[in-house]
């Protein structure tokens, strides 16, 4: 039994049906935008599901989505204060759909759809975007105060400035780049050590599946660093949108 | 969920301030307890996890300053003509803006809103 084993065939994504087509460029569901799909409807049934009977002595499920609900809660009002609350809803989507995607990804034969840094990347856009625009709205033109720090020499605040406002533009990128290597590199080493497997077995015959045990053994603790991996950069992502939320709220003076 | 039995409070458990700092006690807690400790089943792997999730959060801030600085600096040039000097200027100005990143995340200088 011969495998082609790649690490990195796990990422492509096929094309399921077309759907539209704009100019030249087709747009097509595919199998990330089904995944994506199936965490959206996975989620609203889990919340609507956990939350229809209104229990006061709650059920499993009820109690599941009260954990999720207070740990995403006291994350926004520690980072943001409880000005932030009006971010909640932002911020616990964000999370949870980080969350449901790792954790899916996590499946064997699944796709992880957070291993593409577009979806990183889209979701680190709109977070800045919309620290950009609300603080704009919020504070009009005192929200680039954030940009010149207090009690600074004025002969070297241009400088000051340009390096603040680049620090501020690359917010978006280690924001997604940080989950999506995290994904990538993970799934990779699990498969590479799967295939392990697989070329020891194939290789040395039966000698070679005994020392199989020794790659799934390492499979077996990969995937429980994968699963904390998995939450923790749901957690981070999370925590640094609420960090960047509360300088649009209260940008240093 | 669990009574008040296990917990030295002295609040009434259903009280909504005793939960919530509950909750937060078991923040802090959980933040200690995702340490490395020397009781842990297996310290070296929570510490080599933790250290790589540090170690992996640095670069990324680092990285993402001199990128971002590279492409501002490669587009002016492209624009204005200016080449090499937009590139120069702002490799440099992403490298500082890097190591600010950094030194945030760091710890090492403190976040901007919490000086106030």
């Amino acid at each position: 039994m011969i495998l082609a084993v790649d690490p990195i065939e796990q990422f492509q994504i096929h094309n399921l049906f077309p759907v539209a087509k704009i100019g030249s460029t087709e747009i097509a569901f595919t199998n990330s935008a089904a995944f994506m799909l199936a965490a959206v409807f996975g989620l609203t049934f889990f919340l609507v599901g956990a939350t229809a009977g209104g229990r006061l002595v709650p059920t499993r499920l009820q109690s599941a989505a009260e954990i999720a609900y207070e740990f995403v809660a006291t994350t926004v009002r520690s980072t943001t204060g409880s000005e932030g609350m009006k971010f909640f809803p932002f911020v616990f989507s964000i999370f949870m759909f980080v969350l449901t995607l790792n954790m899916i990804g996590l499946i064997p034969y699944s796709f992880t759809v957070t291993s593409h840094i577009i979806v990183t990347a889209a979701l680190a856009l709109t977070v800045f975007f919309t620290v950009l625009i609300y603080g704009l709205i919020r504070h009009g033109f005192h929200f680039f105060n954030l940009f010149v720090p207090k009690g600074v020499p004025i002969y070297i605040l241009p400088l000051i400035v340009a390096i603040e406002i680049l620090s501020f533009v690359s917010r978006p990128i280690s924001h997604s780049v940080r989950l999506f290597a995290n994904m990538l590199a993970g799934h990779i080493t699990l498969q590479v050590f799967a295939s392990f497997i697989i070329l020891l077995g194939t290789g040395l015959g039966v000698i070679g599946w005994i020392g199989g045990a020794l790659p799934f053994l390492m499979i077996v603790i990969l995937f429980a660093l994968e699963t904390l991996v998995a939450f923790l950069q749901a957690y981070v992502f999370a925590i640094l949108t609420c960090i960047y939320l509360n300088d649009a709220i209260h940008p240093g003076h | 969920m669990a009574d008040g039995t296990r917990d030295q409070g002295n609040e009434p458990p259903d009280d909504e301030a005793a939960l919530s700092a509950r909750l937060q006690r078991l923040g802090e807690r959980l933040t200690t307890a995702s340490r490395p400790s020397e009781n842990d089943s297996d310290p070296r792997q929570t510490a080599n996890a933790s250290a790589y999730a540090r170690g992996f959060r640095m670069s990324t801030e680092l990285v993402a300053g001199v990128v971002v600085g590279a492409v501002i600096g490669w587009l002016l040039d492209r624009w204005l003509g200016i080449s090499p000097w937009g590139l120069i200027v702002f490799l440099l100005l992403g490298f500082a803006a890097g190591v600010l990143n950094v030194m945030r995340a760091a710890g090492v200088v403190r976040e901007r809103h919490l000086n106030d």
